[in-house]
């Protein structure tokens, strides 16, 4: 008997291919797992059971025929706001309690192409706004590690599944540090791409200057095999790039000497819990072991990332959640007087408090009177932060800091104020301004919890993103941690 | 009118020394098509007040002569397509998930009189 749940996405990927065991048998040992501890965790939306195991018995049959993908046979489940075809696609909101896909997105199809099987779809915070999971319209998902602290957010379902070993990998999407802070908080591998390299066709928009889709996983390797079938161009999103996709799988190899690592001052300035920092520094010194050379860098204008970050990202939400209108989809109010009415109602009882206060902040800053005092300004601002971001990349390959300020912290410890809340993606949310590719491994301990790594690169550099990771994951083992209730 | 217009003006001057009333949040979440509870004003007073306040800080940041960044890909232009119809007819599915509709139609409340 093979143990599933401790193997990685690429060992079971080639555990199939080599027909050690099958896909049915696999996909019903995960469909287990993740029923078992859905009323510890609440990681899961829906589980689509029937579905799964009639993939996996059409996986089996593409296994037994020889003619399987990369991920074969490979039990995935997908974040709640890509739209699958058939399958409740809720985006942890009231709003869409009762949307039924009419499509696939982009990367639901491009994982079905792979032979990924789809068990189900993970919680998040509603619309993707939020760092801890809470706002979800079917309850907070509770941290492995211990179910009193959050696993982070937006993606918390995805990387508590993950941290749980309920499933190998997740696709997440990351729109402020939305895959690499629960990724931190839950001891887990988040990546997310540089803007424009996994379609955004079919995945519920929040902010679409910021939104990616990535991956969380156990491993970098793992990350390597999912966005190597996710990425490339489409045609259905008007701001993916046109470019080639590298085997990410084969660049893992690529070695580190001579890397030149910036280490960002702003990073480990004031906030940054000394824990934390610590983790963070013992792991610059496993990559100066490995060859690599640090420097400190500057990058002046990234305090103002989060200032940034809560103007455009508003804005351009309050105008993606115009088209939830109780019309053509989604809820609609019991007997509206008139159609502002209808509107009103239906928007005012299907989105939960958060989703309210950010389209209220969008439509405050794109006001009459207000676009150039906020919404220019903060573009503008946006400017410095890329041109730091370029320069900086002038004198070295990446940038490496911590994910978060802090580990996990307890449910309901930062609800109370929005700002509170904001802070913790102050580490996350430059690489999405300036649409980097960015990954969060795991680094070591602070109090029996997780901490992250962040890496960043230039601009399509995922490849060496990857690579450095996965030589960081090569002589270290907290990627391999399993939480005691889960091991 | 000149009023209102004039704490407009004032609010636009003085961005970080601003609490938001509750006549503000109530035109905000009209232009936004939210209905709120009077319990939830206060609330969105608050938290609004506060980001509002805590943005105020790029006030200080000098952009004179920095171009605005809408796009994180600086040089990409938005691509065209051919103008050739590639959509196919699935009206039906579609409304599948409509609340209300009927030959075809969505239907909302009476708009005309």
């Amino acid at each position: 008997m093979v143990a599933f749940h401790t193997s990685t996405l690429t060992q079971l990927a080639a555990g199939l291919r080599q027909r050690k065991f099958s896909s049915v048998e696999l996909t019903g040992a995960c469909l287990a797992r993740i029923e078992a501890h859905q009323g510890a965790l609440n990681a899961f939306i829906s589980v689509t059971r029937e579905q799964a195991l009639k993939e996996a018995a059409s996986a089996d049959r593409a296994l037994a025929a020889g003619t399987g993908g990369a991920l074969t046979g490979v039990p995935i489940a997908h974040k709640d706001l890509f739209c699958t075809q058939g399958v409740r696609t809720s985006c942890g909101s009231r709003m869409l309690d009762n949307f039924i896909s009419p499509y696939d997105a982009t990367v639901v199809a491009r994982l079905r192409q792979a032979g990924a099987v789809m068990v189900g779809k993970t919680n998040m915070d509603e619309f993707a706004m939020g760092s801890s999971n809470e706002t979800s319209y079917y309850g907070p998902v509770r941290n492995p590690w211990d179910p009193s602290l959050v696993p982070g957010g937006s993606s918390g379902g995805s990387a508590a599944a993950v941290a749980a070993r309920l499933v190998a990998g997740a696709t997440a999407t990351d729109t402020g540090g939305s895959i690499r802070q629960p990724a931190a908080l839950c001891g887990v591998t988040g990546m997310k791409p540089t803007y424009g390299r996994v379609s955004r066709y079919g995945m519920v928009a929040f902010a679409s200057s910021l939104d990616q889709a990535g991956t969380l996983t156990a491993s970098a390797a793992d990350a390597a095999l999912m966005l190597r079938e996710m990425a490339g161009f489409d045609a259905n999103d008007s701001t993916s790039v046109d470019r080639q996709v590298p085997d990410y799988v084969a660049a893992l190899g690529e070695p580190l000497g001579g890397l030149k690592i910036g280490l960002l001052r702003e990073f480990f300035e004031k906030g940054l819990d000394a824990d934390n920092e610590r983790r963070v520094r013992e792991a610059l010194r496993v990559y100066e072991g490995l060859g690599a050379k640090l420097t400190e860098v500057s990058l002046p204008h990234l305090p103002l990332s989060v200032p940034v970050y809560y103007v455009v990202a508003p804005a351009e939400c309050s105008s993606n959640l115009s088209r939830f209108d109780g019309v053509r989809f989604g809820h609609r109010c019991e007997n509206p007087r008139d159609l502002n009415d209808l509107y009103r109602r239906s928007r005012g009882e299907g989105f939960g408090a958060e989703v309210k206060r950010r389209i209220m902040t969008g439509t405050y800053v794109l006001s009459a009177g207000y676009y150039d005092a906020y919404y220019l300004k903060a573009q503008r601002v946006r400017s410095l932060i890329n041109a730091d971001f370029n320069r900086a990349f002038q004198s070295v390959d990446v940038l490496i800091g911590p994910t978060t300020p802090t580990p996990a912290f307890a449910l309901g410890a930062k609800t109370s104020d929005p700002i509170t809340m904001y802070l913790n993606d102050i580490y996350t949310i430059g690489a999405n301004l300036a649409g980097l590719p960015a990954i969060s491994v795991p680094c070591g301990f602070v109090r029996d919890l997780p901490v992250g790594l962040q890496i960043v690169g230039p601009h399509f550099s995922e490849a060496r993103v990857l690579s450095v990771a996965h030589a960081f994951q090569q002589v270290t083992d907290w990627h391999s941690r399993i939480p005691g209730s889960y091991a | 009118m000149i009023l209102r217009w004039f704490s407009h003006f004032a609010t636009h001057v003085h961005l970080t020394t601003m609490a938001l009333t509750r006549e503000q949040i109530a035109s905000i979440a009209g232009l936004a098509r939210l209905e709120l509870t009077p319990e939830e004003i206060p609330v969105y007073q608050d938290g609004l007040s506060r980001i509002i306040d805590f943005v105020g800080a790029l006030d200080r940041c000098e952009t004179a002569n920095v171009v605005p960044m809408a796009h994180p890909l600086a040089g990409l232009s938005q691509r065209l397509r051919p103008d050739v119809v590639t959509e196919q007819d699935r009206h039906e599915q579609y409304q599948s998930n409509a609340p209300q509709v009927a030959a075809g139609l969505y239907l909302v409340p009476k708009v005309i009189e």
